[in-house]
This record gives structure tokens, C-alpha cells and sequence, in this order.
């Protein structure tokens, strides 16, 4: 099939620019080379960091890179990271608490490989980044040529979109398109593969401003009809419930949500990745759901009788046993990707499109109402959690560290807009039930892939998209994973403060095996090396916690002390993250203690 | 749930790599693809794939949005038989010295509708064009003729009973948003 002919057919609004100002010397309708026109192609749509690592293949590209970050007036930032796999990360914090699309340039073969987990987090997780990578010339393709791979075809699944550009005439178009696309509706990562001929050959650059493609609908209309129905269904409801998702945060509809909870008197439970979209301490914001949410939050689900999702996907983790799953609610679903309505959950009434809009027309079409029964009964629940769980994990009085003070001594130390990212498994558990959060945009997590090492390298991205403070939570498993970008903080001086929950264990999986497989600990026993020292081999500033007396303090002096820095906490080593709803029970079997 | 035979009429950018992205949905939930056709469609640069399964109601929806999902899929839409007018080609080779030597298989192929495309003297070439029943019917008696010496068919391929391409007006919509 014909490439080029089906950029005609595509190529939709082009907007001119200034034809009278020279961009680096070259004039919209001169000649440049594909990677001249990538430089202008990124500039024009807002780039100002990217996250990338040469080899090979990209050289021309690098290239161009170096006049392009040059002082007195570069264009770009660039981050060289220690790992590909650590742009794509980076790229995904940066994109997360930005809103805006994470860049990464990286060489073909290995290079790109190395960042095909981080597409896959980044779809999961529906975080618009745009990789650009290398690729031998068109001349070499097929040929198992050296660094060769097939990365259109290993993309698709797991991208949004991947396109080779083969031509350097191509190479506006496709730039446009793919911030288009990575951005618009449900967010996601695009991936480019750009041939060596495409960046050296030239062509006349003539900007491209993509904002229509023709297969694709970002923004589906929204049904009044089914806004009608879903606010008939509210408007009668004696237990209405939201679920509210990360869907909210993207769609900055923050405001909208809060307008509609509160004209209805609705609670909202959050899920994971959407913790951040209400203020913990707004009182109509019931925490967490999932396997490890809050225990009323949960059980609440098994009660309601209006459930209203919000820019969520009932994730596994959030359901539970789906058989059983609020079965005695009306579901009303609001996602902007029709694919995600009946995925999982039936639905009675889907409300189709961006949640900033269809909020607002949900809001005007409710009654004003009041659920203070309703609401009340979350909190004897609450009571129960705080004195069986909360209060042990957080304010205990003996044995060893635990984690969830760890996080509360940080929550309470930290500003109120502070950024919380982390990693994956007990580290990533304890954060969320216990981190408070202020601010928009402020949790970077990798909930649906689950990727370990994803926390040091978003938490380096994320400080490029912000003022704010960044802490990282991470364990001994996931902080080894992706260790060498420490090297990325110390040249870049990234000034994220590293919270190492130390157990000594893959303490999720120790959590699992004592639950399931009968204490065997296969392999998640971890021998672990002087961090100390490696932190000292980074010139990292860094501290050790060993007991709760020191805590407090050692915490302050991290918070206070400007750029990078590793507080090491020599946490208990099986501890284990309560409550929990067990693989295969309904969310309101959520068990407040293990007994493992 | 109730598994039935289902049809997917699948449009598409006229790109490299679509056909990939659309049988990789139906791999990822488990869903053999009986037939798989894929041809010009009546609107210039777009590309329609015939598809037939065996899935059930939930299933076939889920494969259809994944199918939308994808960037460079126009539309796609999934039918019974009822609601398409649906044909599909074989050629089966016979042997020449069987079909001379038994009168049944030149009455057997001419109550099917069968056409005779090519006759030597070692096979001939037959092209029937019809229901899959109808294809399968005459395989079965050329089979047990024992003159069968290759087969193959086309997979199904269908037109809706609406007026044109189900994918216009979706086109003519985006044309004017």
C-alpha cells in the first residue's frame, strides 16, 4: 500500500507561519533535512524537554539536537538518561504531571526496544508521550541490517499509533500528527520510526498542523439523551456513588466533578492513578477503591444504588470478583473511549465523551440533593479502618519501621502540592493509602502495567514539568531496576528526593506467597548493596533511617534541603499491606487483617 | 453465552500494516478467524475487510471497538447472514479422466451452477460462485468422485442491504466536523 498517497489524503489544516521570519536560519518553503524539519517540527508543537540517549541510527538527529540546545537560545532541554527504558519513563512523568506530550529520541534496535515497556505503561495508563526513533535507511530495511528491527509492527499493539517516516517530506506531517494524536481524547504514546535516509535527505519544510484525522474521533459528541437518563437515574437515587479515575485529571475536570458532588451530595471513592483529582481532605473524597483502598470505600460499592464511574476502567483491581460487583446498582459510565463502555462492567447508561463537558451538562440537569445518611454511613467503617489499620500502620508505638509512618512523616513534612510519585508493589500500596494530596496532577504511578523501575526515571521527568517538590517512594526491588539513572539526577541535579523503603524483600510478592503459597518465599529474599555508597558514587546527599525516634527529623532535613537526595528507611521486613480484597472475592469480603 | 457466525465489515486507510493491527485484535481475545478478505472498497483510498467468526454478542462488540480504536480503522460494523447479501468463490481441480469416465461429476458440477473455466486432458478447472453451503456441498460429492485434486476458496465476502457503503456517512460526517 501507498504510503505517500495516503499523507495526501490525510494532510489536513495547515496553518501557516510567519513566511517573513527565518526559523535558524531557514525560511518556511526552503529546502532542510528531515531532521532540520524534526527540530522545527518539535519546537512548533511546544516541545521544551526531551528525554533521549544517541546511538547509530538517530545520529543526524543528534545532530541537530546539538545547535538546537546550544545557548544563548536553545529550543530544547535535553535529558541524556542512563537506559532508554528510563526516557520512556521519564517522558510518561514529565507528560503526567504537565499535561502535556512527553518526548523521548532514542537509536533504533536495542534503543527502542529498551523503551517498549514504557509504551506499554503509557498505554495502560493513557499518558500521551511521542517516541522518535532511529532506524536504518529504507535502502537496508528487511535486511537484518545492523540495529534493524521491525518496530512499526512490534508497536501497534501496545501504541496508540506507529508510523515509519520514510521520507523527509514526511516528517512535518507525521510530527504533527502524532502530537495529535498522543494528546487529543484518550490520551496515549505514539511511536515514530524514522529511517536514516529520512533524517539526512532533504526536503522543503513546510510546517504541518494536524487537527483532524479522518478515522479518528477524540472527541465523541455527548448524547443529551443519555445525560437525561443518567441524571433521572441520580436525581432518584437514595445511595449514589462515584468512582472517580485518572480519566478526570486528563480531562481537567477537576472543578466540573467537584461542582456535580456537591450539587448532588455524592460521595467519591478514587481509584489509584486518580487520587490527586480531589484534595484528600475534601469531605465528600472516601479514599482509595482497589485491593488495598479504604475498607468503607469498598464496601460502599455493595450498597449503592446508583454507581456512577467517572473516567475509570473498573480495573481488575478495583472490581474485585466481577460476578459479584454491584450488582444491586444501576451503573452509569462516563469514559470518553467507547471501547472501555460494557468492557468489563454492564452498563445502564453510558454517557460517552470528554468528562469536562459532560459534567457540567450532568451537574445543570441535577436536582440539589442531600445523601447525609448515606454519607454518615461511610464513617463507622472509617472508624474501623483507622483503629484496626490506619492508626497501627501510621502512629505505631513499637517494633520495627513501617512503612506507612515512613509515608505519613513525608506527608506531613512535605508542602500540600507536593508531587508523590512511585514505584510498584508495597512501596507503591503504602503511598497511596497514606500520602495526602493538595494539588492537581500530583500522583505519577504506574497502575495498569504494574512496572517496576518506573518510579526513579518518572520522578526525574516529572521535576522537568514542575516547580513542585517530587518525592519518590520506592522499594529495594524496583529502585535496582533502574538504578543507573541516578546518574541522570547527578548531572541534571533533578531534585527528586528518593524515600528508599528498604525490607529486604519483593515485599509484594513475600506478601503473596505467605498468602497463597504457603510461606514459600521463591526467591524474593534480596540481598541488597551500601546504598550508601552508591549514593556517595552519584554524589547524591543521603541518610539513613533506622528507627522511628529519627524519623521526623531525618525527614525535615530532606525536605528541606535543595536538589537530589536518598533517605534509605531500614523498614520491617514482612510487613504486609492491609486491608485487602484476596484475589478472587468481592469487594465487600475486604479483609482488614490478613492473619498471615 | 450463545456463540453464532458473525461477519465484520471492516474499513480502513489504504496504509501499510492494518491488516496486522486488525487480526492482532481478534488473536488478543481469542477468536479464530474463519475467513479473512480484504479488497477496495467503492470509496477511493479506503480499504474493507470481510471477516467471519464464531463469537458471541459480548465478545463480537468488544471486537468491534477495539477494531475503532485503532488509529488507521475507519469503522467497523458486525452482521448475521441475515442482515447481508453474502457469496464466495471456490475452484476446485479435478481430474479429467475421472470427470470423462463418470457422467455424474459434468451432472453433478452443472446442478450446482458450477462453471467449467478450463478442461485438458489431465484436470479441469471449476468455478462456482455461492453460498458457502453450496461450496461445501459440491466438495464433499467431487471428494467422494475421488477427482478432487486441488481446492480452495475465497472466504466470504458481503455487501450490506443498505444503500451504499455503511462507511459514507461516517465519512461524509468527518468531512463536514
Amino acid at each position: 500500500m501507498d504510503n505517500e498517497k495516503d499523507n495526501k489524503t490525510q494532510q489536513t489544516t495547515i496553518e501557516p507561519m510567519d513566511k517573513q521570519t527565518p526559523w535558524a536560519g531557514v525560511h518556511i518553503g526552503e529546502e532542510c533535512s528531515g531532521a532540520e524539519i524534526l527540530m522545527r517540527a518539535l519546537y512548533q508543537e511546544g516541545t521544551k524537554t526531551i528525554f533521549g540517549y544517541p546511538g547509530g541510527n538517530i545520529m543526524p538527529v543528534y545532530d541537530a539536537l546539538y545547535t538546537y540546545t546550544r545557548k544563548p537560545t536553545p529550543w530544547f532541554d535535553h535529558v541524556l538518561v542512563r537506559h532508554e527504558q528510563g526516557a520512556a519513563h521519564a517522558a510518561e512523568g514529565y507528560a503526567r504531571v504537565t499535561g502535556e506530550v512527553g518526548v523521548v529520541i532514542v537509536t533504533s534496535g536495542p534503543g527502542v526496544t529498551n523503551t517498549m515497556t514504557g509504551v506499554a505503561d503509557a498505554m495502560m495508563d493513557s499518558i500521551p508521550i511521542v517516541i522518535i526513533a532511529g532506524q536504518v535507511g529504507v535502502g537496508a530495511l528487511g535486511s537484518d541490517a545492523f540495529q534493524e528491527v521491525d518496530l512499526v509492527n512490534m508497536a501497534q499493539p501496545i501504541a496508540k499509533w506507529s508510523y515509519q517516516i520514510r521520507r523527509p517530506e514526511d516528517v512535518a506531517w507525521a510530527v504533527s500528527h502524532a502530537f495529535y494524536i498522543a494528546r487529543s481524547g484518550r490520551p496515549g504514546p505514539v511511536v515514530l520510526d524514522f529511517p536514516k535516509n529520512a533524517q539526512i535527505h532533504k526536503a522543503k519544510w513546510l510546517p504541518g498542523k494536524a487537527d483532524k484525522v479522518k478515522s479518528y474521533i477524540p472527541y465523541p459528541k455527548i448524547d443529551s439523551k443519555a445525560i437525561q437518563e443518567a441524571a433521572e437515574l441520580i436525581n432518584n437515587a437514595k445511595k449514589p456513588f462515584a468512582l472517580v479515575g485518572h480519566g478526570v485529571e486528563i480531562g481537567d475536570a477537576q472543578e466540573e466533578l467537584k461542582q456535580l458532588l456537591e450539587k448532588a451530595d455524592i460521595p467519591a471513592g478514587l481509584t489509584m492513578l486518580g487520587l490527586s483529582v480531589l484534595s484528600t481532605d475534601y469531605p465528600l473524597n472516601k479514599g482509595m477503591l482497589g485491593m488495598h483502598g479504604r475498607y468503607g470505600t469498598n464496601l460502599k460499592q455493595q450498597e449503592c444504588d446508583v454507581l456512577i464511574a467517572i473516567g475509570m476502567r473498573f480495573s481488575d483491581r478495583v472490581t474485585g470478583c466481577l460476578d459479584r460487583y454491584a450488582k444491586q446498582a444501576k451503573i452509569i459510565h462516563m469514559d470518553i473511549d467507547p471501547s472501555e463502555i460494557d468492557k468489563i462492567v454492564k452498563t445502564d447508561v453510558a454517557v460517552i465523551g470528554d468528562c469536562k463537558e459532560s459534567l457540567s451538562m450532568l451537574t445543570k440537569l441535577l436536582n440539589k440533593a442531600e445523601h447525609k445518611d448515606w454519607i454518615a454511613s461511610f464513617e463507622p467503617l472509617y472508624e474501623v479502618e483507622k483503629r484496626e489499620v490506619i492508626e497501627p500502620a501510621i502512629h505505631p508505638e513499637s517494633g520495627p519501621l513501617l512503612m506507612g509512618e515512613v509515608v505519613n512523616a513525608v506527608a506531613e513534612a512535605a508542602p500540600s502540592d507536593t508531587v508523590m510519585v512511585n514505584d510498584v508493589g508495597l512501596n507503591q500500596m503504602f503511598s497511596s493509602r497514606y500520602f495526602k494530596f493538595g494539588h492537581k496532577r500530583s500522583v505519577v504511578s504506574s497502575g495498569g502495567l504494574g512496572t517496576m523501575g518506573f518510579g526513579l526515571p518518572a520522578a526525574i521527568g516529572a521535576t522537568f514539568g514542575t516547580d513542585r517538590k517530587v518525592c519518590l517512594f520506592t522499594g529495594d526491588g524496583g529502585f535496582q531496576m533502574c538504578i543507573e539513572e541516578l546518574g541522570t539526577i547527578m548531572e541534571q541535579q533533578a531534585p527528586v528526593k528518593i524515600i528508599l523503603l528498604n525490607n529486604n524483600y519483593l515485599g509484594n510478592v513475600r506478601q503473596w506467597q505467605d498468602l497463597m503459597y504457603d510461606y514459600h518465599h521463591s526467591f524474593t529474599h534480596m540481598l541488597n548493596p551500601s546504598y550508601d555508597s552508591i549514593a556517595k558514587g552519584y554524589r547524591i546527599a543521603y541518610d539513613i533511617v533506622l528507627n522511628r525516634k529519627e524519623l521526623a527529623e531525618k525527614v525535615a532535613r530532606m525536605i528541606a534541603t535543595d536538589g537530589p537526595y536518598i533517605l534509605e528507611c531500614a523498614v520491617k521486613e514482612e510487613e504486609n499491606v492491609e486491608p485487602m480484597v484476596t484475589p478472587g472475592s468481592s469487594v465487600d469480603e475486604m479483609k482488614l487483617h490478613l492473619n498471615i | 453465552m450463545e456463540q453464532k457466525f458473525y461477519t465484520l465489515l471492516v474499513y480502513s486507510e489504504n496504509v501499510a500494516g492494518v491488516l496486522t493491527q486488525v487480526t492482532a485484535v481478534f488473536t488478543r481475545l481469542q477468536v479464530n478467524i474463519e475467513s479473512l478478505n480484504v479488497s477496495a472498497s467503492s470509496i477511493e483510498g479506503i480499504h474493507k475487510y470481510t471477516i467471519t467468526c464464531w463469537s458471541d454478542a459480548n465478545q463480537i462488540g468488544r471486537i468491534t471497538k477495539q477494531l475503532e480504536k485503532k488509529i488507521d480503522v475507519i469503522k467497523a460494523n458486525y452482521y448475521i447472514d441475515e442482515e447481508l447479501f453474502i457469496h464466495e468463490v471456490a475452484l476446485y481441480k479435478i481430474s479429467t479422466p475421472v470427470l470423462l469416465d463418470n457422467p455424474e461429476v459434468s451432472r453433478t458440477i452443472r446442478k450446482h451452477d458450477a462453471r467449467m473455466m478450463e478442461v485438458n486432458p489431465t484436470y479441469s478447472t471449476v468455478l462456482l460462485a455461492g453460498l458457502t453451503e453450496d461450496i461445501a456441498d459440491l466438495y464433499h460429492i467431487l471428494d467422494g468422485f475421488k477427482c478432487l485434486l486441488q481446492f480452495t476458496r475465497s472466504g466470504q465476502i458481503a455487501v450490506t442491504r443498505s444503500f451504499d457503503e455503511p462507511v459514507s456517512e461516517f465519512l461524509k460526517a468527518q468531512e463536514n466536523s
